[in-house]
């Protein structure tokens, strides 16, 4: 089944008194990676929680389409921050969480999670427990997680931004060649990261703010580092980023 | 290695032991203490011995009340806790009430339970319960209620419904709390116990030791005394392991050879 676009509409959101921002729109492509970039505070967080129905404390609200006209329910995948692993479960039981958590996995499951092992390079990691690991190889154990879960729409808030540079990059790699061919939204506050991964660029910015679109380098993602592009856009970027607060 | 380790662990708490002891027989050397006051070790290890059936017959009792009172108070106060956990309006009625329920000295509690449910069994693993209830209950509310967003967040991506998201997620993230709630229960439930058979009863350890002390049978009460402790340890001891059985993936984190 191909992945569907989304479309967000009437999106806001009101911290305290304090409109993050207001009637909101932005489109998704269908298989697609989306980077959603902004300072600090800038709601980009609040903005995917917002779409994937999860909680959040301050008053929002937002519309929401898919290009097909299914319901999102039960087609989307969450990866967080903090990579989630539950400690009561083996590697290869977080790999399969939710079966587990909607009742009992199957042999089926099990070979599933353990092929998904596999693909992120910890097959020899499937029974430790998850405190046997390092930092970057829980966020890969999360990676798996996400993908068991077969999901069209992937939605990441900063999923590599608690791991050293080095692994962040080989996570990158990772991720792209796993996740092609799904609709991916990430949010992340990194413009190298966001250069390099995503097929479009939107910053949050101004007060109530607004989406902006940002040119993406030319060339398959993930793109190399040492293209000269990379750099020029990413000094853009920042400049960008920077004008959001003293502008 | 293993046995090396365990012998080691054993070591210091039998030596400190062996310390007491010997200040208690040497208090009573210096002081002359009549021993009716206070009995030498020595008393108190031969009455061990020579009663040792009637120690037995009372203990049986008493440890039946002691596992009965665990076992309903850890299923009732668990039981309170997912419910609590799962409905607002029993959180808004019940919660309050509880906290009250706690302002109760237990002492107080026990005549009543006596004058309503004899002087039988039922009463002491009662009494039990109760005191093992409130712990329980609370600190499983507690951690139940202090599961990290984030998983809760996982659990409503993959579509949960609440009563999966209770006991898969929110369950297994409390077992650290519930089980300081657990060992607290371990080491009260044999007050709540001797407390009952204090107040009103023909037969238990707390019966034997108000006997014995109308008798100025003193060596026989520390005797009950010492039974008494020992079970006291050995429930802790065995509550500890269970909830070590029930979180492998901490044993693992104890062990620094890794």
């Amino acid at each position: 089944m191909p992945p569907p676009g989304l479309v967000v509409r009437e999106a806001s959101l009101t911290f305290g008194d304090r409109p993050l921002f207001r009637a909101l729109q932005a489109r998704f492509d269908a298989g697609s990676w989306t980077c959603l970039l902004g300072r600090s505070g800038s709601g980009k967080s609040s903005l995917l929680r917002m779409i994937a129905s999860l909680r959040l404390p301050d008053n929002h609200h937002l519309e929401l389409d898919t290009s097909d006209g299914a319901p999102l329910r039960g087609r989307l995948a969450w990866m967080a921050q903090h990579d989630l692993l539950v400690p009561w479960h083996r590697v290869i039981g977080n790999v399969m969480l939710s079966a587990h958590w909607r009742g009992r996995p199957t042999a089926q499951d099990r070979q599933r999670a353990e092929r998904l092992l596999a693909q992120v390079g910890l097959t020899d990691k499937a029974s430790r427990w998850p405190d046997e690991l390092s930092g970057g190889q829980r966020q890969r154990v999360a990676l798996a997680r996400t993908l068991f879960e077969d999901a069209s729409i992937v939605l990441m808030d900063e999923p590599f931004s608690a791991v050293d540079a080095i692994t962040r990059l080989e996570l990158h790699d990772l991720a792209s060649r796993l996740l092609d061919g799904r609709t991916v939204i990430m949010v992340t506050h990194d413009p190298l990261e966001a250069l390099r991964l995503a097929d479009r660029i939107l910053i949050l910015q101004g007060e109530p703010a607004r989406l902006v679109s940002m040119p993406v380098p030319e060339g398959r993602r993930p793109r190399p580092l040492d293209s000269r592009e990379l750099s020029h856009r990413q000094a853009e970027l920042v400049a960008e980023l920077r004008e959001v607060t003293h502008g | 290695m293993a046995e090396r380790r365990a012998w080691k662990r054993w070591v210091r708490p039998l030596l400190a032991l062996a310390v007491l002891v010997a200040i208690w027989q040497l208090v009573l050397t210096l002081t002359g203490v009549p021993r009716y006051i206070l009995p030498s070790p020595a008393a108190v290890a031969s009455a061990l011995i020579e009663q040792r059936e009637l120690l037995a017959r009372h203990a049986a009792i008493t440890a039946i009340e002691i596992v009965a009172g665990l076992i309903g108070g850890i299923l009732l106060g668990l039981t309170t806790a997912l419910a609590l956990a799962r409905f607002r309006a029993l959180r808004r009625t019940l919660l309050p009430l509880l906290l009250i329920s706690q302002a109760i000295p237990l002492f107080a509690l026990a005549p009543i339970l006596m004058l309503w449910l004899g002087y039988g069994l039922g009463p002491k693993i009662l009494m039990a319960m109760v005191i093992i209830y409130f712990p329980v209950a609370s600190t499983g509310y507690d951690g139940l209620r202090q599961t990290p967003q984030g998983w809760l967040d996982l659990a409503r991506t993959f579509g949960l419904s609440r009563r999966q998201r209770l006991l898969k997620a929110q369950l297994p993230a409390a077992l650290p709390s519930l089980a300081s709630g657990l060992r607290m229960a371990a080491s009260a439930a044999p007050i709540g116990a001797v407390i009952g058979e204090w107040v009103g009863s023909s037969q238990g350890l707390g019966y034997l030791m108000l006997n014995a002390n109308a008798r100025l049978q003193i060596d026989l009460m520390f005797a009950a005394l010492v039974v008494l402790v020992i079970f006291a340890v050995l429930l802790y001891f065995g509550v500890d392991a269970a909830l070590r059985a029930a979180m492998p993936w901490q044993q693992d984190r104890m062990t620094p050879d890794q």
